[in-house]
């Protein structure tokens, strides 16, 4: 199967018609200047390709939580998202911190092949905390492990995470970092502030993530290793990143949709669905996290997608687990949050949710050019299209959206993973479970 | 459009024939007790019990409220009410003579809730009943023993009794309901 | 009112209601028939997921003396997993046609939970959840207030409140503080800093880390109890200086206006926050507080389930 999208523009640039044929965009010309033949014509006047994109930051729950989400289900949502790429957290049970585990994350995502999954591997066995695990071995697996990150758990030790920093410098690998400092945070259920304090839900302050990041950054430039800051949520914590690319430290921010989007103010209707870790913030917090992904500050936008099975979010707050949906409403609440408001352009998009992305995760492959001889990892977007989001909707195995009931847009229209349509018409293609 | 059918002094000497009825049928003032059902029930009760006192000096008959609130059976048909204020004489109203006072009579549900409410208060020796107006239309077997005026009416109209005490002039009125 | 689950749903005439309609009921318990027949045919369920006799007591008496039918249900360790405690009990509840649900848990914000979810269609009353609220004693303690300090009738307009003991987990003083704001009582809140919530600056109250400043001008004084336990998660050092610098004894006692009154929700840790000299002395209204709050929950229960059904 070939296919001719016709008219589109690569990054929001002039319009074109691309083929793709094989595996590689095989030909790009004016439009209307390229032979049909077989082609499938996949129409795409005004509306905008880009790189597929890539999530540094995704928990696929399998091996272990089948009943919240699988690499089955996951990888359908990461399609349907636009993505061709995500690397799947290894907080599972087992968790991933051998290279068995992650060589049978791997295989499951290829046997699927709905998107690249690239397992991420733990830092500490079983995420302990105490002892490194065979860090070496999951990166000579054939998963080809660079991403290390006990996420869910704060590598808190600074001793480990010294250890850690410098051991992954053999095999270019990067240590991801969950900055939540565990003391501060026994027992924590939303952001620290005025309003949890009304609520009585104990509260999460945002000193215990700056902390951990201050010392991160510190550590990472006392001995040369690259560090990457997970799922960073306050003022503070940009400031701290700003502050270290300025000293030449070689440190990546992450920021989610959610925190993009969404305010603590939320936590006043107790309903769990807008429980995560790290919490909401307040509107100061996301404002300055809306900057800083504009000015680059913040590499790049990971979903941190979360699911979680209806009984642990249908109950008291307490008592609900953290997190939230992400992969499908990525690329969505990015545009609403900064490409319609003029923050961020398409260019930056296919730089914050693909490129860079795939440089920190070292993905040769995505995330490349829209040009000639490239993967053909694209994804086709409408960028007018508007819908209100309904959690019924969704192809992932659990339902915890926090968008639910608000208009959003509806961008992806086709995602085509090395020159294959995974998604067409905004619906899933073929292979993999929820497929038209 | 309101039409008034008692003015001040009519209301003034119906009281009064009240006050006099209650002591020739009950002979006496001995082992009265006046309950007023809130809110204009109550300052007609003290009215009457002043006329007793005019008439037989040196009678006082001891005078409460009675609040009906929480024996009514149509409390399911409105939001719930706010209480009026219930007094019972220090004296009691076991084996007395309780005379209900109240401006309307006219269903007779409200005085079937206040029978209930005396129930739980004490056992009267006997229960009688004074109204100033009477407008007819009873759903239960009620009656009055003493009434001021029989006006019939129609269940369309209204009535509306307007005190002193409580509406700062003295007059019965009667409407149209819209 | 279709719910109480805050004292901020109450303004002050809602307020005045409750106090005034809880003083024409406490007549009820003064009678030799302690029963109205007001509730005849409503089934109130107690749904106490935290352990608590003397509250679970109180509406239990509250809605018998109003003729209803209770059901009792008490969860505390239960096996049953916590996703499921809470809306399957619910839905067990609608089944058996609960008409009002009076609800203490141990989680802040399980009530509005419960009232929100749509498992249930009956009034929902908050009887105490985690360290968010307690509605009905708020109300208790106003009532107490107000018989005492304000010849039991109107608001509070004016009177010095002073709250001492362990704030930030306390939601009796959450409640406490809206509330008496809200009756237009002045309010100063008496803690060690690690024992007040952040952000408490913006709450409609006064802060003191000194006790005895603000005794002189203290109407009614009220202790909340402090776990001993805090000591241990480093909120304070000692028992003993909690209660050298904290504590409720004879000569703090004597620094109070001839009129002022001591209250405390209970139950008391006697020698912590308060000595037994004070709490079984002349000032103390303790035991006139636990009187009052069966008028007052039966107030409550009256005002949501007595009349119509608000939508």
């Amino acid at each position: 199967m070939t296919y001719l999208i016709t008219g589109v523009r690569p990054l929001g640039g002039d319009p074109v018609d691309v083929r793709l044929d094989g595996e590689t965009i095989a030909e790009i010309g004016a439009p209307g200047t390229l032979p049909v033949g077989d082609d499938r014509v996949v129409p795409g006047e005004g509306r905008i390709l880009l790189p597929g994109l890539v999530d540094l930051h995704t928990h696929l729950r399998e091996p272990g939580r089948e009943d919240a989400e699988t690499v089955a289900t996951g990888s359908a949502a990461a399609a349907r998202g636009g993505f061709t790429a995500v690397h799947a957290m290894a907080n599972t049970d087992p968790v991933a911190d051998t290279a068995g585990v992650v060589e049978q994350v791997w295989n499951l995502g290829q046997s699927i092949g709905l998107v690249d999954v690239f397992p991420v591997g733990a830092v500490t066995v079983g995420l302990g905390g105490e002892r490194l695990a065979e860090l070496g071995a999951m990166a000579e697996s054939a998963a080809g492990v660079r991403v290390f990150s006990d996420d869910g758990m704060c590598v808190s030790d600074a001793v480990l995470m010294r250890r850690a920093l410098e051991y992954v410098k053999a095999f270019d690998g990067v240590i991801a970092q969950h900055s939540q400092e565990p003391r501060l945070t026994e027992g924590s259920q939303m952001s620290e502030g005025e309003l949890s304090g009304r609520l009585g839900l104990r509260g999460w302050p945002a000193v215990a993530e700056e902390a951990i990041i201050a010392r991160d950054v510190l550590l990472a430039g006392h001995v040369g290793s690259r560090l990457h800051v997970c799922h960073l949520s306050t003022a503070g914590s940009v400031e701290i990143i700003r502050w270290a690319k300025s000293r030449g430290i070689d440190v990546t921010a992450e920021a989610t949709p959610h925190h993009l989007l969404l305010t603590e103010d939320l936590a006043a209707t107790y309903d769990p669905v807008f429980k995560v870790n790290p919490p909401l913030r307040s509107a100061a917090d996301v404002e300055a996290v809306r900057a800083g992904l504009a000015d680059g500050t913040i590499d790049i936008v990971g979903t941190d997608h979360a699911p979680h099975p209806v009984e642990d979010k249908e109950c008291e707050w307490a008592a609900a687990a953290f997190g939230m949906l992400g992969l499908e409403q990525a690329l969505a609440v990015v545009m609403e949050t900064m490409v319609l408001p003029g923050r961020l352009d398409w260019a930056g998009v296919a730089d914050r949710m693909s490129t860079t992305p795939a440089r920190i995760g070292r993905r040769t492959g995505h995330g490349t050019p829209i040009e000639v001889g490239q993967p053909a990892n694209l994804v086709l977007v409408d960028p007018r299209a508007r819908a209100v989001v309904d959690p019924a909707a969704s192809v992932s195995k659990s339902r915890n959206i926090p968008y639910a009931g608000r208009e959003l847009p509806a961008p992806v229209v086709a995602t085509f993973l090395r020159g294959r349509a995974t998604v067409l018409d905004g619906e899933l293609v073929g292979a993999g479970p929820g497929a038209a | 459009m309101a039409t008034r059918v008692l003015d001040q002094s009519e209301i003034q000497r119906a009281l009064s024939r009240i006050a006099h009825e209650i002591l020739e049928r009950e002979k006496g003032a001995d082992n009265l007790v006046l309950m007023g059902i809130p809110s204009r029930g109550v300052p007609l009760a003290q009215r009457i019990a002043e006329r007793i006192r005019t008439i037989e000096p040196g009678a006082e008959v001891p005078v409460g409220a009675l609040d009906v609130t929480m024996f009514r059976d149509d409390l399911r048909l409105r939001p719930a009410r706010a209480l009026g204020h219930t007094v019972v004489p220090p004296e009691g109203i076991d084996g007395r003579t309780v005379v209900l006072v109240d401006d309307v009579l006219f269903r007779g549900r409200t005085i079937r809730a206040a029978l209930d409410a005396l129930a739980e208060i004490g056992r009267p020796r006997a229960v009688r009943l004074a109204v100033l107006i009477d407008r007819g239309h009873r759903e239960l077997p009620i009656r009055a023993d003493h009434v001021g005026k029989n006006v019939p009416t129609s269940l369309r109209e209204s009535v509306r009794v307007r005190l002193t005490e409580t509406d700062g002039a003295d007059e019965v009125l009667i409407g149209q309901d819209a | 009112m279709r719910h109480l689950l805050s004292a901020a749903d109450l303004g002050r005439d809602d307020a005045v209601l409750v106090l005034d309609t809880a003083r024409e009921l406490a007549a009820v318990s003064g009678r030799a028939v302690k029963k109205l027949p007001t509730l005849r045919g409503r089934t109130v369920v107690n749904l106490f997921f935290e352990d608590s006799t003397r509250t679970r007591i109180s509406f239990e008496a509250a809605a018998k003396r109003l003729s209803a039918d209770v059901i009792n249900f008490s969860a505390k360790g239960s096996s049953v997993s916590k996703g499921e405690s809470l809306k399957d009990t619910a839905l067990t509840l609608a089944a058996m046609g609960a008409d009002g649900v009076v609800i203490r848990h141990g989680a802040s914000g399980a009530p509005h939970r419960l009232a929100s979810s749509g498992w249930i269609s009956a009034a929902v009353v908050n009887a105490g959840d985690g360290t968010h609220e307690h509605p009905t004693q708020a109300l208790l303690d106003a009532y107490t207030m107000r018989e005492h300090l304000a010849g039991g009738a109107g608001d509070l307009e004016g009177l010095r409140v002073t709250i001492v003991g362990d704030v930030l987990h306390s939601r009796v003083a959450r409640s406490n503080v809206l509330l008496l704001h809200t009756l237009g009582a002045q309010v100063t809140l008496v803690a060690p800093p690690t024992l007040l919530p952040v952000g408490v600056e913006s709450w409609p109250c006064e802060v003191s880390y000194a006790l005895d400043d603000p005794l002189p001008g203290t109407d009614a004084l009220m202790m909340l109890r402090v776990q001993r336990e805090r000591m241990s998660a480093a909120y304070f050092p000692s028992e003993r200086e909690y209660a050298r610098r904290y504590g409720l004894d004879a000569r703090r006692s004597g620094l109070l206006p001839q009129h002022a009154i001591v209250m405390h929700p209970g139950p008391m840790n006697r020698g912590m926050e308060i000595t037994a000299e004070v709490a079984d002395g002349p000032r103390s209204v303790i035991v006139e507080q636990v009187t009052n709050g069966v008028s007052i929950r039966m107030a409550v229960l009256y005002l949501l389930l007595g009349g119509a059904e608000i939508e």
